[in-house]
């Protein structure tokens, strides 16, 4: 699989994931999230830089527990609840927010 | 599902062997399960949680800022084996700076890596429902 935006090609894996999360950019999470029919707001951009900040530092992309946790506490308890996260994330805010982040799929995560 | 205790006992070196990678993926997933997990370090497998890792020169990406989001994932009793550290000439200063959360405590900061000598070692394996060794 591959997206290509504005005469560059990205390479996915299977499932959409970025094979090169260096390669990662704005119009790619634009695009990632247009394939799913998601529009992106400025509140799934909070969740998307989250991720890329948490990968940054642990060189993991959290688990689902730990991502809901983390939220609560850098963006509000209002939004670190898995009801909040899914209204953004419906296929699931590890999966779904981590593929557009460019992250590969979190581990543990079936 | 019922909560076990579960040991992953690590005794290699972090590089030149898939171990431990491959024993930090099944730790992490096994905290997805919300088991009860400890980790042991034992042997060359000290140097996996070693300060200043640098990967550059074999290629391979350097994990070792993975083991700072085990707090995250509640897994905060990571023992190391006293006599392992000693015998390669290194101290607790040495290690990386484990911490977790007490989110019962106010959030204080806690360290993860307890030092204990080869026969608490034994006696704290002794206790586990499931002990995994990479």
């Amino acid at each position: 699989m591959a997206l290509e935006i504005n005469g560059t090609t990205y390479e996915q894996d299977e499932e959409g994931y970025l094979v090169d999360l260096g390669s990662w950019n704005a119009d790619v999470a634009t695009a990632l999230a247009a394939e799913e029919d998601v529009e992106l707001t400025d509140e799934h951009w909070d969740i998307i830089n989250f991720l890329r900040e948490y990968y940054e530092e642990y060189q993991i992309a959290p688990a689902v527990r730990v991502l809901t946790k983390a939220v609560g506490k850098r963006l509000g308890k209002e939004k670190g609840n898995s009801k909040y996260l899914y209204s953004l994330f419906p296929y699931g805010p590890g999966k779904q927010a981590c593929k557009y982040a460019g992250l590969p799929k979190p581990t543990g995560c079936v | 599902m019922a909560t076990k205790k579960f040991m992953f006992v690590n005794r290699k070196a972090p590089y030149g062997t898939v171990y431990a990678l491959e024993s930090l993926e099944v730790v992490l997933i096994s905290a997805a399960f919300e088991q009860d997990v400890s980790l042991a370090f034992i042997d060359d497998g000290v140097y996996q949680i070693a300060k200043g890792q640098d990967t550059t020169g074999i290629g391979q990406k350097n994990f070792s800022a993975t083991y700072k989001a085990l707090g995250d994932y509640e897994i905060n009793k990571l023992y190391v084996e006293k006599e392992s550290l000693e015998e390669r000439g290194l101290t607790l200063d040495d290690l990386m700076d484990l911490t977790w959360e007490d989110e019962d405590d106010d959030y204080e900061e806690k360290p993860s890596i307890h030092l204990v000598d080869r026969a608490d070692m034994a006696g704290i394996m002794a206790q586990q429902e499931v002990v995994i060794s990479f």
